[in-house]
């Protein structure tokens, strides 16, 4: 009896223990619960659910509220994030209406599904090495990377940032050995704008975001790592039209003016 | 834990009428006759099983998902080993630093009062509600390299912690000892403090009275704490990712390698998941049987 008692008593721990490592493991994840309610409401309200690139959150917020103004009666819902998270929350049936993302590769998960229309390249983004602001270690060109005092962060080669990385540290012959390899851009620039790292690969569009934290140094090498932003609108789009007419923004003239401002380069 | 070790309750005469029945104690087991029986009433019943389902089917998903054929072939990876290796290193190294500071930690907010303690309880417990992440940055902040103790650290001692297996079980520690403040604790709270008072009437310091008296005591509730601690602390991502970083075999653990597996491959994340599950549950239950539920 009193061995069956402790027994029980002593599960709990054990049973919270273990939904405790669980939880630890997705504590990074971004949250989904923006992806749903896209399911408009109400008269003429309608709503555009938008699945973007991290790395597009302040150019396309600002293309949202534009939207809106100029489609008085709908708003633009988003959903920021590591675009390879969200081409996965795609395939397991997120409501989104537009994706925009910071890869070919991720758009194509989702254009395997048959779960988007053709898409568009809309911008692209280059590399810069940003150092802090007071550049500690006197990094001035790409070669400083290889130098071993020069500590350095890297996105993880898993990530878009981390394989332009990769790529244009080929290009150059370069041999780097990162102090870390971050699991977004904005974990990188992070490690920067803190000094715990002395240089990083980032995109040019964060660099111009931290100005002021960070100082950005153009290299050449970074032509070899141009990479493409797709956007398409998803085939089972709740808003529909509303949707096409979302991405018909993004390329217009005023969606490149937007997006040029920040950094990117407009095919 | 053992009866040996102490104070002997059972001697203790179980006849008295100011006998107050102490927690967990052996006395307070045996004389409970009137146990309650009768048939489980529905309000318990389906939340409780409500409860477990919603605790364990996700679980059941990742186990339906797992590419059991390839399974082996992907465990055998050397950077999975390398993961689970440091993974099982840094969290055993966490609880133990742990337990060298929360246990005294709890002793204080449970037996000395002084002012403010409802505050400094307060504050043990920010850990738990801060996003991981966000306590990742204030540890940068503090134990970085241009922090507020850090910078001293490096000029004086050559030391930095970020981005060393070091700086992991510091964040691991950070965010998994309220866990084992909280179980101990409550652990002190629930002991019968009669047995110290006595320790102490019969000339034994405070500090004797802890290791013979207090300690032996609450052994469970410092096990289930560490047990607490040590699975939150494997299971750590936030903190880790944020002040740590990542790199293969010096601070990528299981968590972080899951998390950047499943940019590319899905597949190999619920591998890695699975790995990690397994070989906590393992652990735990052995631990469990080992040294919580001697009789």
């Amino acid at each position: 009896m009193s061995r069956r008692l402790s027994r029980r008593a002593l599960a709990l721990p054990a049973a919270l223990a273990i939904a405790v490592v669980l939880s630890g493991c997705g504590s990074g994840r971004p949250s989904a619960s923006t992806a749903s309610g896209s399911a408009a409401a109400g008269d003429g309200a309608k709503e555009v659910t938008v699945f973007a690139a991290a790395s597009l959150t302040g150019t396309f917020t600002e293309l949202g509220k534009a939207f809106e103004a100029a489609h008085p009666g709908t708003s633009v819902r988003f959903n920021f994030g590591s675009s390879a998270t969200l081409a996965q929350q795609i395939v397991q049936g997120a409501p989104a209406d537009v994706f925009a993302a910071a890869s070919p590769a991720t758009m194509k998960t989702v254009t395997d599904a048959s779960l988007a229309g053709a898409p568009a390249t809309f911008v692209r983004n280059k590399l810069q090495i940003a150092v802090p602001a007071d550049n500690p270690a006197e990094v001035d060109e790409f070669e400083d990377l290889a130098d071993a005092r020069v500590k350095v962060a890297l996105c993880a080669p898993q990530v878009p940032c981390g394989a332009a990385a990769v790529k244009a540290l080929d290009a150059a012959g370069l041999k780097v050995t990162p102090v870390t390899l971050e699991q977004d851009v904005k974990a990188t620039l992070t490690k920067v704008e803190l000094g715990e790292v002395d240089a990083a690969l980032v995109y040019r569009t964060d660099v111009i975001a931290a100005a002021g934290k960070v100082k950005g140094i153009a290299f050449p090498e970074a032509d070899q790592a141009i990479h493409d932003y797709p956007i398409a609108t998803l085939t089972e789009a709740p808003a529909g039209d509303l949707a096409r007419r979302f991405v018909d923004l993004v390329l217009s003239r005023q969606g490149k003016d937007v997006l040029t401002k920040a950094g990117f380069e407009t095919p | 834990m053992t009866s040996s070790a102490s104070p002997s309750p059972d001697r203790a005469p179980s006849r008295g009428p100011d006998r107050a029945p102490s927690r967990g104690g052996p006395a307070g087991r045996r004389d409970s006759p009137r146990r309650v029986t009768g048939r489980l009433p529905w309000m318990l019943l389906v939340p409780a099983v409500l409860g477990l389902a919603f605790l364990v089917l996700p679980l059941a998903g990742l186990l339906v998902r797992a590419p059991w054929p390839t399974l082996l072939q992907r465990l055998a990876e050397p950077q999975v080993l390398q993961a689970l290796r440091l993974s099982l290193v840094t969290a055993s190294i966490a609880t133990a630093v742990c337990l060298v500071l929360g246990v005294p930690l709890a002793w204080l907010l449970a037996r000395v009062s002084f002012p403010g303690r409802r505050v400094v309880r307060a504050l043990v417990t920010v850990p738990l509600v801060l996003p991981p992440v966000v306590g990742g940055v204030a540890l940068l902040l503090l134990l970085g390299r241009r922090g507020l103790l850090g910078q001293w650290l490096e000029s004086t001692f050559g030391l930095t912690l970020p981005f060393t297996s070091a700086g992991v079980v510091v964040a691991e520690a950070f965010v998994a000892m309220p866990f084992l403040v909280i179980s101990v604790e409550g652990a002190l709270r629930g002991a019968d403090q009669r047995f110290e008072e006595a320790a102490a009437t019969l000339g034994a310091s405070r500090w004797t009275v802890f290791r013979r008296v207090t300690l032996p005591l609450i052994m469970p509730g410092i096990v289930a704490g560490a047990v607490l601690c040590w699975a939150r602390a494997l299971g750590e991502f936030g903190a880790t990712i944020t002040f740590a970083g990542n790199f293969p075999g010096t601070t990528q653990t299981m968590p972080l390698a899951v998390y950047l597996a499943l940019e590319t491959e899905p597949e190999a994340a619920i591998v890695l998941s699975l790995v990690l599950l397994a070989v906590s549950v393992i652990i735990l239950a052995s631990l469990r049987d080992r040294w919580v539920n001697t009789p």
